[in-house]
Order: C-alpha cells, then sequence, then structure tokens
C-alpha cells in the first residue's frame, strides 16, 4: 500500500510525514522546503504501509521542477492523504478538488488546525466532510494531535464521483464549499501582524533585514567560536593529543604507520592543522574546526526557516536578484549554500525556468562557500587579521554579483516573476528546531567524516609516492605565473576537488604570506565545485550544463585570482 | 452610487482593496537573449506570463471576481504584496503590472 501526502506548497506534509513515520525530516516554514520526495513506512492495521511526502503543489499542471515530481507521483499511489491548510480553505480546496476527481481514493487532513482559532476562523468539519464526500480530519503536525484520528480513518478513503470540466466551474464550487462551511469572527491585531506589517513596508523590510542578518552573523560567529574554544579546543589538546604522543612514542616517532596516522611532528608535538595524520589532522578538521560553525550555521539557518523570515527575504531581494536573472525566490537557495552547496543546488528546483536553475546554481557554486570550507577559511586566512578574511568573502561577492549580470546577458531562455505566497510569522517550534539542527549536524559527520579521512589518507598516500611533485611542476605556470603563489600550492588546489576544507587545511604548511592565502582561498572556493557538488550539478543540469557552469567556474576563479594578484 | 475605476495591482495604493477583473497576456514576444535589459521578463511557451503563470495566479487566489488587499510595494520596481483572503501573496512587478483590478473611487 503506497499512501501519497499531497497538498499545497507549505501546508505542513512534511511535519506530518514525521509524526506518522517516526522518522525526522527537514520542514521549515516556507514553500518549496521539499523538492524531491521522501519515503517512509507506518503502520497501518497489520500492515505496513509506505508513505510519501510529496513536494507540495498548487495545481495537478506542474509549473516547475518540484512540481513535476508530485504529478509524476500520483500515477502510482494507492492512496492520497490531502494535506489542506485550515486557514487558506479556499486556494487549498482548488487542489482538493482536481484530487477528488483522480481514480485514486483520499482522506483529506484540515492541518494547521491550531491557527484557526486566534485567526478567527470557524470551519464546519462535519459539513465539510459531507460536501467533499471523503473524511476530513482536523490536524496540527507539528504538535502531533489529530494524527492517531487521521490514521483510523484512512481506511474510509473513497473515491467520489465528481468532475468539473472547467476551472471556473471548479472555483464555483471551492467558493460554495468554503460559503457553506466557513465562518470567520473578529479576531485581534497581534504582534504577528504589525511584524508583519513592517517587514513589508520597504524601508521597514530593509531595516529588519539588516537586523536580521547582522544578528544572524554575530550569532553564528559567537556560537562557532564559543564551542571551538570551550569544547573542541579543549578536548583535543588535554584529552587527545597526549593519546596521540603516547600513540606516536608506541610507533617510534616515524615510519610509515606513523606518518599515515600521526603525521608529521611539528618541533615534537602535534600540530593539528599542519601534521596531517589520520587520527591528528583527519580528525581535527571535521569534528573541530568545522563542526561547530555548522551547528552554529545550522542552528540560525532552523530558526530563520521557521519563523518563516526567508519568503520576506525574497520579496525584498527580488529587484535585485532579477539583474542576475533570477527572480527573489532564488535567495532561499543561495542562503542554503552557504551551510553545504549540495542542498543549494537542489533546492534551485524551486525556480522555474531552466535558465534560472543554470543561473542560480552556477552562481551558488561560484561564490557561496560552504560552512566547512568558510570555517577553515576564518581559522586560516583568520589568523592574519580580519582584513583578508574580509577580501576573500569581498572578491566573492563581487564576483558573484558581476558573473550574474553577465550571465543574465548571455544565457538563453526565460526567467519568469516572481510569484510567492508569504506564509506567516511563526514562533519557530523549538523541538522542531532542535531535530532539524541533529538531523543536518549529524548528516554532515555522517557524510563529511569518511570523505575528509579518505581524504587526508590520499594525501599521505600520494606525497610518498611523489606525485605531488609531478602535478605541482605541470601547474607552475599557470599557479606561479597567473597567481603568483608558490607551485606546491597547484597539490593543495587539486584536493580542492574532494574536500575543501582538507584543502585549505594543506595550505597551512606552506608559509604562504597573507596575500597568497587570500588569492589562494578565494580561488579554492570559485574553481571548481567540490565531488559532491559535481554529482549534484550534474544530475540537476545534465551533463552538458554541467561541463558549462564548470568552465565559467574555473575560468572566473583564473581571472579573479590572476586580478588579486596584480591588485592586492 | 460611487464611481469605479480600473487600475493595475502595481498603480493601486497600500491599503486600497480592490476587485481583480483579468490578468492581461503579455503583449511582448518571447524575449531570450538579453532578457536581463526587460527586467527579466521573457516569455517562454510554458511560462511568461502565458497560461501556465496565469493558472498559478489563480491558484494562489488572484483571479477575476477576487477581492484583494494591497499591502505594500517594494521600492524600485519591486514585487507588489497583497492579502488574499487569509494568506499574503507577492507577485513580481511585471506581473502585477497586468492585473487589472475595480477599485471604488472613494478610495
Amino acid at each position: 500500500m503506497k499512501i501519497l501526502l499531497m497538498g499545497n506548497p507549505n501546508v505542513g506534509k512534511s511535519a506530518l510525514f514525521s509524526r506518522l513515520t517516526g522518522t525526522r525530516i527537514i520542514t521549515s516554514n516556507y514553500p518549496g522546503t521539499t523538492v524531491d520526495f521522501t519515503e517512509g513506512y507506518f503502520r497501518l492495521g497489520d500492515e505496513q504501509a509506505k508513505i510519501v511526502d510529496v513536494p507540495g503543489t498548487y495545481t495537478l499542471e506542474a509549473t516547475d521542477k518540484a512540481e513535476e515530481v508530485a504529478v509524476e507521483m500520483l500515477k502510482d499511489g494507492d492512496l492520497v492523504i490531502n494535506v489542506v491548510d485550515a486557514t487558506n480553505l479556499e486556494r487549498n480546496l482548488n487542489l482538493t478538488l482536481r484530487l477528488l476527481e483522480r481514480d485514486v481514493p483520499v482522506v483529506v487532513a484540515l492541518n494547521m488546525w491550531d491557527d484557526t482559532h486566534h485567526r478567527g476562523i470557524n470551519i464546519d468539519v462535519v459539513k465539510l466532510e459531507e460536501l467533499l464526500g471523503v473524511p476530513v480530519v482536523p490536524t496540527v503536525g507539528v504538535t502531533g494531535q489529530g494524527i492517531r484520528d487521521l490514521i483510523s480513518r484512512l481506511p474510509e478513503a473513497r473515491v467520489p464521483q465528481s468532475a468539473f470540466p472547467t476551472s471556473d466551474e471548479r472555483w464555483a464550487k471551492v467558493g460554495d464549499i468554503v460559503g457553506q462551511v466557513q465562518s470567520l469572527s473578529h479576531r485581534h491585531h497581534t504582534w504577528r501582524d504589525v511584524l508583519e506589517d513592517v517587514s513589508n513596508h520597504p524601508a521597514g523590510g530593509t531595516f529588519i533585514a539588516l537586523l536580521v542578518l547582522f544578528t544572524t552573523f554575530w550569532v553564528i560567529r559567537f556560537i562557532g567560536e564559543g564551542i571551538i574554544g570551550y569544547v573542541t579546543d579543549p578536548l583535543f589538546e588535554w584529552l587527545w593529543t597526549p593519546l596521540l604522543l603516547k600513540l606516536s612514542l608506541a610507533l617510534g616517532s616515524g615510519g610509515f604507520w606513523h606518518s599515515i596516522l600521526i603525521g608529521n611532528l611539528v618541533d615534537g608535538g602535534i600540530d593539528y592543522f599542519q601534521s596531517f595524520g589520520l587520527l591528528s589532522t583527519g580528525l581535527y578538521i571535521p569534528l573541530a574546526a568545522v563542526l561547530p560553525y555548522i551547528v552554529s550555521f545550522y542552528l540560525a539557518l532552523g530558526i530563520l526557516e521557521d519563523v518563516g523570515y526567508l519568503p520576506r527575504l525574497a520579496v525584498l531581494m527580488d529587484t535585485i536578484m532579477h539583474r542576475l536573472g533570477l527572480h527573489g525566490f532564488a535567495i532561499i537557495p543561495t542562503i542554503l549554500g552557504f551551510g553545504c552547496n549540495v542542498p543549494a543546488v537542489m533546492a534551485t528546483r524551486i525556480l522555474e525556468s531552466r535558465r534560472q536553475r543554470f543561473i542560480a546554481a552556477t552562481l551558488i557554486s561560484i561564490g557561496i562557500p560552504c560552512a566547512a570550507l568558510q570555517a577553515m577559511i576564518i581559522g586560516l586566512v583568520g589568523q592574519q587579521g580580519g582584513q583578508y578574511v574580509a577580501m576573500v568573502y569581498g572578491s566573492l561577492f563581487v564576483s558573484w554579483v558581476i558573473i550574474g549580470l553577465i550571465l543574465n546577458r548571455t544565457v538563453r531562455g526565460f526567467s519568469p516573476e516572481l510569484l510567492l505566497e508569504i506564509p506567516p510569522y511563526r514562533l519557530p517550534p523549538w523541538r522542531v528546531v532542535g531535530e532539524k539542527l541533529w538531523l543536518r549536524v549529524s548528516g554532515f559527520i555522517r557524510e563529511a567524516l569518511p570523505i575528509v579521512l579518505g581524504a587526508v589518507l590520499v594525501v599521505n598516500i600520494l606525497y610518498t609516492l611523489g606525485v605531488f611533485d609531478f602535478i605541482a611542476n605541470i601547474a607552475a605556470p599557470v599557479v606561479s605565473g597567473l597567481l603568483g603563489l608558490p607551485k606546491e600550492t597547484a597539490v593543495p588546489l587539486a584536493m580542492g576537488f574532494l574536500r575543501k576544507d582538507v584543502a585549505v587545511g594543506m595550505l597551512a604548511p606552506l608559509a604562504l604570506s597573507a596575500k597568497q592565502l587570500v588569492i589562494s582561498t578565494t580561488v579554492l572556493a570559485m574553481y571548481f565545485p567540490c565531488v559532491a557538488t559535481f554529482v549534484i550539478l550534474a544530475r540537476e543540469l545534465g551533463t552538458r550544463d554541467m561541463l558549462k557552469a564548470t568552465g565559467i567556474m574555473i575560468a572566473a576563479a583564473l581571472i579573479v585570482g590572476g586580478l588579486q594578484n596584480l591588485i592586492l | 452610487m460611487p464611481e469605479k475605476r480600473q487600475l493595475t495591482l502595481t498603480q493601486m495604493e497600500a491599503g486600497q482593496t480592490g476587485t481583480v477583473v483579468e490578468v492581461l497576456r503579455d503583449p511582448g514576444f518571447m524575449q531570450r537573449r538579453g532578457a536581463g535589459r526587460m527586467r527579466g521578463r521573457g516569455q517562454g511557451p510554458m511560462w511568461g506570463h502565458g497560461p501556465m503563470s496565469i493558472r498559478r495566479l489563480e491558484a494562489l487566489g488572484i483571479r477575476p471576481g477576487k477581492k484583494v488587499t494591497k499591502i505594500s510595494s517594494m521600492l524600485f520596481r519591486g514585487p507588489v504584496t497583497l492579502r488574499v483572503d487569509n494568506a499574503q501573496v507577492a507577485v513580481g512587478f511585471g506581473m502585477a503590472d497586468r492585473v487589472v483590478v475595480e477599485v471604488g473611487a472613494s478610495a
């Protein structure tokens, strides 16, 4: 039995899915959080039922890539749970009627039921059930209210015989139903309305945006540095270093295994940036240098997502993003990119045209450094002074804008206008924020840690084999001639393909000047996507466009790096 | 009886309420290369201001006969934000410019 959760965007399908299956998935307060389907299982009677969280859709004719997924899924579902936002009955019921016309049994979950009360909306559920001819169950996905009821009524799902030949007739029917079941009572102006009004105003919105971005930045740094200073650094220094030193002695302070596991001793001790053994640098980079920033970034992002701020930022940024061939909604994938480029490129599916997706994905890969890379840049370049970190970010931002302007002039295709539902502000449900944070952080550890360790191992083996001298000599004309870097820098640049955080770590022993650090990290950020992003780009854009995007990246990185070398 | 007049969403003032009369089709042709100069207002067979975008406008409650209240518009030809029933919807300038509403003259 295959059950589909379907409904308009941002009605809480993913929250219901989490409740039904006990599997946590990412939920947010903006339309388009889910761009791909997720499958899970739950017990229905004696049977194990498969349930699919389908991306939100307004109609059953796909208008973007995420909606295409939804329409495709409908073809082989055995039952549809149509999730309806009870506070926007009219708009949601249009999709309900479309679903009822299909040959698949439907149950309606009247979600966000708790919100109807403080919005002064009264819905006659019994009457609605009677008019639709299928079970209607009030639910609150975030708290789990009504879930049991929903499950118990799944067997009552039915296919009512209804058909509306034209869109107008369907809307007329929707209006008729809403008129019969919904009544509105007076509602009070709340803090949310005040805040919503302020953020819709151009001046107020800009003020709030600056405030939010500044606060977010400050919070991310404060928490990230706090974890490093008070948790991870002391743990490594006081617990791990003595153990490693003992191991080093046991291995005879040298030899093959010593260089693989512990790496080079620097002044007789372990330098977590420079030693480059599996157990020293291999563990330190992901767990002590990067993880704290992953935690702080995703905590801040999770709160912004759940409050419902991001769509407002999209509206504010729309005019600017149009200049880059995009529209305001593209700011959401872009912000996700500051965490990891992989989900960011996936999220470009919320954009309607192929042209927009190509531009957005290319710009993200070029100008948006992921959290792991940023943590390492702040850690390494920051030692030389904050102004150098600012130079890296400044170069990336300027490149992002200029390349966007150029792509807008040159890429064929069309870019439609912004058309976006702005969800109400909500207090973030803290349990959801916590679970989402855990989901993302554990995902990082699971996916990044093995690759980092693998990369460190590869580095050690290639180093032993002398492959690196070869690479350095071949790349010397570009790396030394154009970028003004020592030819050995070619090695970390090449390793950036595997993991960019490891690559930055490899810059540490090269004793680069501040200027050289700025150039090498900027080029590292721009020139090539890491292998994970590479795969996703190929999947989302197709091989040809992925190669095109990669070409743009390499060209841009060389030009920007060359210019930095001339100017700085 | 108050005189009625027709405006587009971009011409409405913040706080004004009107009834949607029609959504105009884009009179232009497909803008491909150099769409940026037209603020990305290119049109394709599926999107642009063709049937697809009208369908989504409809789905978001912006269709003939519906009452909409303009909340605000962003500067420099930015999007228009509307209240439709209980929801807020942001419509890009180019598209908002093609949605015709009827408002009372007293407003």
